[in-house]
């Protein structure tokens, strides 16, 4: 059994930033466990730029923007373990993990979990057809390419248009191959609009909004897939049926925060997140278990992820010093027209302004931003638009968090 | 008049650029910048991977030290593709000096 203040259990972008941040806040004996033999997560497959804007002020790569991160850690000395995976977390925070030294075992003064996400994959579309070669997620295919130098197709259509398939739209055109259509069951792309732009229009790709895959043909390779536009209910317009011929088919089509050791550790998730429920310090409702990153809340851009990494490693040192208080809990909700917003818990204390970040549920014009508490408005901010694909972020003030009397609430209101 | 969507940070502005290049929407300089070029003489960073001459499995991850001319890419990414590099690289070495007015650099470390 290794005793340790700290365990951070993933060692991507979310979770280097938790462990330095840990570390510069006073508690030295931070470890980080991963299970890829080099620290970045995704972010090492991420080879395309416009990381880093809003965190370091210029256009970094992946790989670039992990090696800050990267460094990071190795000055500071933090410990790290790779090729380690993490079978599992106990409610006395022992986690256990499995490595090329075999089981390690690590007491854990406060855990932060840093898992990340994985893609949704065909089983979870239920797209009629054979199951020829050929059909990858995104992700699998930029790994494949990126790190790799396989070259996975040379006709492609990818469906969805969500930030990855758009890259990878990009990635695959500028390798060769031809990309003949994206599609999207959405009347919207959730994608950044930045990279309809600089990854379809510049390429001339074409983008097909409320239009899916209904069927791969093919046998031992994809030959081609029937695409089709569909109702306002989702499903396919029979008579909107065409055939692409194509040898592959991508999938870009969500992304599931990686949660399974936190179930295993009976930590309560949010059906809408897929995340755990966290207070503002990124506490899960597991005493002493934190969270940040993709594992809590997919997020748009990696700069957020560093944020959210570096609130969980600053509360994880609290935590083991005793210095997170109780204090009254109130859940904090979404109404019309939001999403989701994190935290979920809101614990009333008047030391420090938090944040609120949520997503609306579908593109809106102008709008305005109501953060209510008990019925009574706290605090509003308007923004000239607002779309799913695009995280939003509202600050409460500690003056105003010291308000509050009930339960908080945030809506919005269209601006016409 | 032109609508362009600004890609300098993904906040991507919806812009306006008149006959004039006179630029309405931008929140920040960099903006009326990007809507100006963008309508006189459109440039990308071009990230790809380039072959490791003295390992196999690995690429290097890759990208132009600055914007390239948008109808050079293709042919960039021709000269990219077909280069092979031998490591030890470190981020930031050139590994093809000049090409459009560029150098193409190394953005990881390979041992």
């Amino acid at each position: 059994m290794i005793d340790t203040s700290i365990v951070v259990v993933g060692g991507g972008p979310g979770g280097m930033a938790a462990a330095v941040a840990a570390f510069d806040a006073g508690v030295k004996d931070v470890v980080i466990l991963d299970r890829d033999e080099k620290l970045g997560g995704i972010l090492n497959q991420c080879i395309h730029n416009g990381f880093g804007l809003h965190k370091f002020g210029r256009e970094l790569t992946g790989p670039e923007y992990a090696k800050i991160y990267e460094d990071m850690v190795t000055e500071r000395g933090i410990k790290v373990y790779k090729e380690t995976t993490v079978l599992d977390i106990s409610e006395d925070k022992v986690v256990t993990a499995s490595s090329r030294e075999g089981i390690l075992k690590f007491r854990a003064g406060a855990v932060i979990l840093a898992m990340g996400c994985r893609e949704r994959s065909r089983g979870a579309l239920n797209i009629p057809g054979n199951r020829p070669a050929g059909v990858y997620s995104a992700g699998t295919a930029q790994k494949l390419i990126n790190c790799m130098g396989y070259c996975v197709g040379k006709k492609a259509v990818i469906l969805g248009s969500g930030d990855i398939g758009l890259i990878m739209a990009r990635r695959l055109t500028l390798e060769g191959a031809k990309v003949e259509a994206v599609c999207e069951i959405m009347p919207y792309s959730s994608g950044l609009n930045r990279n309809i732009v600089q990854c379809l229009e510049d390429f001339d790709i074409p983008l097909y909004l409320s239009t899916t895959v209904a069927e791969i043909h093919g046998k031992d390779r994809v030959e081609g897939v029937t695409i089709a536009e569909v109702d306002e209910k989702r499903q396919v317009i029979e008579e909107t049926k065409r055939y692409i011929p194509c040898d592959t088919l991508l999938l870009s089509v969500g992304l599931i925060p990686e949660n399974e050791l936190t179930k295993e550790a009976g930590i309560e998730l949010s059906p809408v997140t897929s995340g755990s429920v966290v207070d503002q310090y990124r506490m899960t409702k597991l005493d002493g278990v934190f969270a940040c990153g993709n594992v809590l809340q997919v997020h748009d851009l990696v700069d957020y992820v560093s944020e959210e990494g570096e609130i969980a490693g600053k509360s994880a040192v609290a935590y083991v010093r005793g210095e997170l208080k109780e204090e009254k809990t109130v859940s904090v909700s979404a109404g019309n027209g939001v999403r989701y917003v994190l935290p979920q818990m809101l614990k009333v204390t008047d030391t420090e302004d938090v944040d609120l970040y949520l997503r609306v549920t579908q593109p809106y014009g102008k709008v305005k931003f109501h953060v209510t508490s008990g019925g009574e408005l706290l605090t509003s901010v308007t923004r000239l638009h607002a779309t799913p694909g695009e995280m939003e972020k509202i600050k409460l003030s500690k003056e105003k968090i010291a308000l509050v009397k009930g339960d908080v609430q945030v809506y919005l209101e269209e601006v016409l | 008049m032109r609508k362009l969507v600004c890609i300098i940070c993904p906040r991507g502005c919806r812009l306006e650029v008149g006959d004039n290049l006179e630029v309405k929407g931008n929140a920040c300089p960099k903006g009326k910048k990007y809507a100006v070029d963008e309508c006189t003489n459109p440039t990308r960073t071009v990230t790809s991977v380039m072959r490791i001459s003295n390992k196999c499995d690995t690429m290097v991850s890759v990208k132009t030290s600055q914007p390239i001319k948008k109808c050079d890419i293709i042919a960039a990414m021709e000269v990219i593709k077909h280069t092979a590099v031998p490591c030890p690289i470190k981020t930031g070495d050139v590994l093809i000096k000049d090409l459009f007015g560029a150098d193409v650099i190394a953005t990881k470390d390979v041992q």
